[in-house]
């Protein structure tokens, strides 16, 4: 059985963080899940970056060790445009994360 | 009145995190209690996109508005402190500090209150910004869009972010009330106990925590929170009182609408809150310390702008057919092709001069091709088809034309013709105006007050 970073942590949201970044936020229960998914990989930015069709080099990762939570920022991908933004708010643009399977 | 007496020390009572949002009337008889210096709220954002500054209007409504405002302006006057609304108007155009002016008057008058009222505009002139540009005193941010003067030109509205500087010399000048156009929101928060002379660490740190008022708290939909700056941090508890303040909800607020958690640019400078610890005082209460803010060589405004993006018109439809469904691709397909030929056609208009874009709401909608799970049929599919245009009346134009074939059209090899579900009569929706921002910048002003003016007004 797989585990999927949707099981494992507490808590992920996105949100946009002015009209031109999204930022994605996962929280965990505990130290070791915390550790678990940091040292996995799923999160380097070259994941992140074809998960999300962004340019791993404009991919942002804080680890928090204190809140255990691992914090990946990026740039909008339609910057500016208006027009054909799915979602304003980037409140849903978590969810291609909740599927990333962990290595046992 | 303030328990805050003395150099250093600053109460700073945050009703709300938005103005019109509304919040319970004793949580501010609460805080009154606890001996603000200053009752601080943020009344605009532009997370709901660029048309508030685009079109010059507020997201709030005005009865809202009028109602937050009129509690603030009985405690303000009651506990004989300032009272600070910062991006009035949501966008802080100048029409949003007029509007909010216009608010604020009526209920001075009605209460017979005798206030200086400061209004700091913040809306940047066209001339002044080319000047800077060929200055090379506007810089961009990441990720980078291109700037031209064509591109300044290009927005409606453009509005430079003022820091606590502008609020503060409003203050300086006697104001009771200061309705700032544009202003970052922590500038809002940060002015007066700045003025007392607290240590920018703490005061920034705090006004991040309390600028979104109850989110740094266990229960974010109750009113707002209170925030006392001394010369070695800050502590922090929520107005009410079933609703605590903890290490935990104090720390990641940081993470919230942030993209660094760590490190966060304001116009004079620059908050770190890498070595900044959160410990309980008690069941409700956060102690802060370790912040700190590290000044800028030079003052920068970030400036925000809205250009018109051309005109909307929309359609809805509901599918639950299955055979639809299970064909859902090859039947949008078959759709757009359609439309895209058949609306040059008729309304004699070039490919080029019109959008139209379909989001199948159950399907892929939200996430578009980041959609991970496209396989499975979806149960029901909600499809929004959306014209844009150069001007309105080609916009709604095309929404009408597309009415009967979104309300028809058959699957490929499919004998009779099917109908699917409108949810309104109408069933075109105009949505007028659209827009999009098209700067990401900052400019470089001689000092903090040059994009300003300021006005005062006598109740």
């Amino acid at each position: 059985m797989t585990t999927t970073l949707g099981e494992l942590a507490d808590l992920i949201r996105a949100k946009n963080a002015g009209p031109f970044w999204i930022t994605l936020d996962l929280f965990f229960r505990t130290q070791e899940d915390y550790e678990r998914v940091l040292r996995s990989g799923v999160l380097d930015a070259h994941h992140i970056g074809s998960l999300f069709r962004v340019g791993p080099e404009s991919v942002r990762t804080f680890a928090l060790p204190t809140l255990r939570t691992i914090k990946i920022s990026f740039p909008r991908q339609e910057v500016g445009r208006g027009i054909t933004d799915r979602d304003m708010h980037a409140g849903q643009q978590h969810v291609p994360l909740l599927a990333v399977e962990l290595p046992d | 009145m303030s328990k805050n007496e003395g150099p250093g020390h600053c109460g700073v009572l945050v009703p709300v995190g938005m103005l019109g949002g509304g919040f319970p009337e004793e949580t501010i008889r609460r805080g009154a209690r606890l001996g603000p210096d200053v009752i601080a709220v943020d009344a605009g954002s532009t997370d709901s996109g660029p048309y508030y500054l685009g079109a010059s209007t507020p997201k709030t409504t005005r009865e809202a508005c009028r109602r937050d405002l009129g509690i603030l302006m009985r405690a303000r006057e009651d506990l004989g402190i300032p009272l600070i609304v910062g991006s009035c108007g949501t966008s802080g155009t100048d029409d949003g500090v007029d509007w909010m002016a216009a608010i604020c008057r009526e209920l001075a008058h009605e209460a017979g209150q005798k206030l200086r009222i400061a209004l700091i505009k913040s809306e940047q002139d066209k001339a002044y910004l080319k000047k800077r540009l060929r200055e090379r005193r506007v810089l961009p941010l990441e990720p980078v869009l291109p700037i031209d003067e064509a591109r300044i030109d290009a927005c409606t509205h453009i509005v430079g972010v003022m820091g606590h500087e502008p609020i503060a010399r409003a203050l300086e000048s006697g104001a009771h009330i200061v309705l700032a156009g544009r202003a970052t929101d922590t500038a809002v928060m940060s002015a007066v106990p700045l003025l007392h002379g607290c240590p920018p660490g703490p005061v920034w740190h705090a006004a991040k925590t309390i600028e979104c008022g109850a989110l740094c708290t266990t229960d974010p939909r109750q009113g707002g929170v209170f925030a006392r700056m001394d010369p070695a941090g800050f502590e922090v508890e929520p107005l009410a009182e079933t609703s605590a303040c903890t290490p935990h909800t104090v720390a990641a607020h940081m993470l919230y609408e942030n993209a660094d958690p760590f490190r966060m640019r304001e116009p004079s400078g620059t908050l770190d809150t890498s070595d900044a610890v959160y410990n309980p005082i008690d069941a409700r209460k956060v102690r802060v310390t370790g912040s700190r803010f590290e000044e800028a060589e030079a003052y920068t405004a970030k400036i925000e702008g809205a250009a018109p993006a051309g005109f909307q018109a929309l359609l809805m439809a509901g599918i639950r057919d299955p055979e639809v469904l299970a064909r859902l691709d090859e039947w949008t397909k078959t759709l757009m092709g359609f439309l895209r030929a058949r609306i040059p056609d008729v309304l004699d208009l070039p490919s080029e001069d019109f959008e139209l874009e379909l989001r199948c709401f159950g399907r892929d909608a939200v996430l578009g091709p980041l959609e991970p799970s496209c396989d499975v049929p979806p149960r029901e599919v909600g499809v929004m088809l959306i014209a844009t245009a150069g001007d309105r009346a080609t916009a709604n134009r095309i929404a009408k034309l597309c009415n009967p074939y979104l309300l028809h059209m058959p699957l490929p090899g499919q004998l009779h013709l099917p109908s699917f579900a409108f949810p309104f009569s109408p069933a075109e929706i105009e949505r007028g105006a659209i827009y999009r921002f098209a700067l990401h910048h900052v400019a470089v002003p001689d000092d903090p007050y040059e994009m300003n003016r300021f006005s005062f007004v006598e109740t």
